[in-house]
């Protein structure tokens, strides 16, 4: 049944669905709404399991490694500078191959202090060894958070669920919730064969020397690309049961004879999707929107981007000092392929700027010339900027 | 095959001590704090589950794929150690296990580096022991200073020199913050009296709640003494009163080993390189911090009410000698 919730809300209840014995979090804007619904779903009754509120971040992805350690299905959720001050403990939770879930309602990063939406703290762990998957909207966020638990317990990987901050997490959209009966059908409760246990003593965290190290690292890289067949059977299975894709991989719709490409990942979708049927008088243009960004689904991209001349890569975040950072991925996934489409790549809305429909015909204009721009923030104001700042960017690609 | 009658308390007295760590780990010779770790372990037994801080402890029980652990063990991070604690006792209380958590850390992981987790994990209530094994310096990394180094003492970042007369600062007061906490019991121990560490340990595994212990515990190493002498020079911090062995209940003291003859900090001192400066001649700074030391352990000896009325089977000078298990009937 569709019922008007905010994303937030919708999250929590489906965290609540999944069982989760152990929750333990830190507040941080935009991600707070989710915990403090969890919180009240405890305090009701409704909800049975140990909520820990924690003094920070890296506690709150601590606690729940103990616990999961200990055989506990647990939850977490955090952002921006919270997703940076665990990020230790995140590459730690992934090295010791501990299945969990998380929600990093993504936040810009600090400084310039910002609470507003973009990609860059759930960029910044890209290479933590999680699995990320990112959601166009509420009621994706609230399949693959259920999606999440199945595909973590399968491949002992944990998870991380990105929803856009604010843009999801504070929005009211009408979204169907499953039911419990659905859920438990999905996901049989967590059986973690490494769980510790006096009965049956084990070590866990131990000192690696030159002789075991890469054999660890190789494993863990083969379980992500593994991982590419878990999450897509899940999505099937899901698909199965509640009538809904939450997009697999990826997602790509438009014309086949389309020969434009815009690739992005999150909500901004959305916004491309209602300005593609706005401005119908430009070229055909096919929407590719990465779900699963690691393990990082090359070969589907590349099965998306067939017949593309040009694509365009847009990310809400990016590697100062060189550019887009799905964009540079983008290139060396399709350089295997026979006719590579020109890829043009641009960071947007940063920082929680706007991204109005009206862009999209200017990213049409941008690459109208035949030619490849240099990666560039878009809708950058020089004159916001001292006037000694305003002649960088000048000796671009120096 | 032939029986043996044996009666329960006979039984009790033969029956092998359980292990929590195997011998064959990779500690120095006169290790102090693998000597803790083993008596911590035996006293709280089997159905434990173990958080460990990056640190000796950590590295020399489990080189891939060698572990000296027969408990269930976990090392995640240097700084987390509260939290990873805390996080099993939700999992075990959620489970409805009766499963007690130990958590394991150095000085540097408990008083510096995990202190917040620490912190935190005290503050909630977890269902917890913590157990510090200082021995007083950051040892793994190779002895730099730490909040828990006493004051003086050398180390590779607190050198003395001619501007320096080792670490400036003070050893921090750790139990008294921890107990700031409003925990239920709160203690201090040393590796040089195996039988006082068994029943704390046992008394703060019985409580429901967050529980510590501070452990000292000598490094050969770091201290520069002979690893032969390592009980000896444990001994002598709590007799001179450098390191008061105290128990506190809701941070109220309810109880001290007693020194039954104070013996002068140089006679401590004197036996580690870390304080060979204190003895350098014709240094009146040397002069100086001596009686800077002896009157921190006066201070002790007073502030703690530590000095003794008489001879006491369980004093300074006796517990040592209390046989396994403490004094028995017959």
């Amino acid at each position: 049944m569709l019922k008007a919730l905010e994303g937030s809300q919708a999250i929590a209840e489906t965290v609540m669905l999944c069982r989760p014995q152990v929750v333990a979090a830190y507040p941080i804007t935009p991600q707070t709404h989710i915990v403090e619904n969890i919180a009240k779903l405890v305090a009701n009754g409704r909800m049975n399991c140990e909520f820990v509120s924690v003094e920070s971040e890296f506690s709150a992805a601590s606690l729940v490694l103990g616990a999961a350690s200990a055989g506990s299905r647990c939850y977490t959720a955090s952002a921006s500078q919270g997703i940076l001050l665990m990020s230790e403990v995140l590459y730690n939770i992934a090295g010791l191959r501990v299945p969990m879930v998380m929600t990093c309602a993504n936040r810009a990063i600090s400084a310039p202090l910002s609470i507003w939406n973009d990609q860059q703290d759930s960029m910044a762990v890209r290479d933590a060894g999680w699995i990320q998957l990112y959601c166009a909207d509420n009621q994706e966020a609230v399949d693959t958070t259920i999606q999440a638990y199945r595909i973590s317990e399968k491949t002992e990987l944990p998870v991380m669920v990105c929803v856009d901050g604010f843009t999801l997490t504070h929005t009211l959209e009408p979204i169907d919730i499953p039911d419990q009966d659905m859920v438990d059908a999905f996901l049989p409760p967590f059986n973690f064969a490494r769980a510790l246990n006096p009965r049956n003593p084990i070590s866990v965290g131990t000192l690696v020397s030159p002789d075991f190290y890469p054999e660890a690292r190789h494993s863990h890289h083969h379980a992500l690309l593994d991982a590419i067949t878990d999450i897509v059977a899940a999505d099937a299975d899901w698909q199965e049961l509640s009538g809904r894709s939450a997009g697999g991989l990826l997602a790509a719709d438009g014309p086949d004879d389309a020969r434009i490409g815009i690739l992005t990942l999150g909500s901004i979708y959305g916004t491309l999707s209602a300005a593609r049927d706005e401005y119908t008088d430009l070229p055909s243009t096919r929407l590719i929107r990465l779900r699963a960004y690691r393990p990082f689904p090359a070969d589907a991209l590349r099965r998306a981007c067939e017949g593309l001349t040009d694509l365009i890569v847009l990310e809400r975040a990016l590697s100062p000092g060189y550019g887009g950072i799905v964009a540079a991925e983008v290139h060396s996934a399709l350089a295997a392929m026979d006719s590579t489409p020109r890829i043009h790549s641009f960071a947007v809305g940063l920082g929680g700027r706007d991204i109005p429909l009206e862009l999209y015909r200017k990213l049409h204009d941008t690459i109208s010339s035949g030619e490849v721009a240099p990666f560039s923030i878009i809708d950058v104001d020089l004159d916001k900027l001292p006037m000694e700042d305003r002649g960088l960017g000048r000796a671009v690609n120096g | 095959m032939s029986t043996q009658e044996i009666s329960l308390e006979k039984l009790r007295v033969r029956q092998p001590r359980f292990e929590g760590i195997e011998s064959g780990h990779r500690a120095c010779l006169g290790c102090g704090e693998a000597l803790a770790a083993r008596l911590v372990t035996e006293a709280a037994g089997p159905d434990v589950m173990i958080a460990n801080a990056t640190g000796c402890l950590e590295i020399f029980t489990t080189p891939w794929p060698e572990s000296a652990w027969r408990l269930p063990w976990m090392h995640s991070l240097f700084e987390n150690t509260g939290a990873i604690a805390a996080g099993m006792e939700s999992a075990l209380k959620a489970q409805g296990k009766p499963t007690k958590v130990l958590a394991f850390g150095g000085d540097g992981g408990t008083f510096d580096i995990g202190f917040q987790a620490l912190s935190g994990m005290l503050e909630r209530g977890h269902n917890v022991l913590y157990v510090c094994f200082d021995n007083e310096a950051y040892m793994n990394t190779g002895i730099q200073r730490s909040s828990s180094t006493p004051h003086a003492a050398m180390t590779t970042t607190s050198p003395p020199g001619s501007e320096r007369m080792g670490k400036r600062h003070l050893k921090k007061d750790i139990l008294s913050i921890v107990a700031s906490h409003h925990i239920p019991y709160a203690a201090t121990s040393s590796v040089a009296y195996p039988s006082d560490i068994r029943k704390k340990v046992r008394r703060a595994i019985a409580i429901e709640g967050p529980t510590f212990m501070q452990i000292h515990c000598p490094c050969p190493l770091g201290w520069g003494h002979e690893g032969a002498h390592s009980i000896e020079v444990a001994r002598l911090a709590v007799q001179t009163g450098l390191f008061p062995v105290i128990e506190l209940e809701r941070r109220e003291l309810i109880g001290s080993m007693p020194i039954r003859e104070p013996r002068p900090v140089t006679e401590y001192l004197a036996m580690q390189q870390r304080f060979r400066h204190l003895f350098a001649k014709n240094d009146s700074r040397a002069v100086e911090e001596l009686a800077h030391i002896q009157a921190l352990a006066d201070h002790n000896i007073k502030h703690f009410n530590l000095r003794g009325e008489g001879a006491d089977a369980l004093d300074s000078e006796g517990a040592d000698t209390v046989r396994r298990g403490g004094m028995r009937r017959s």
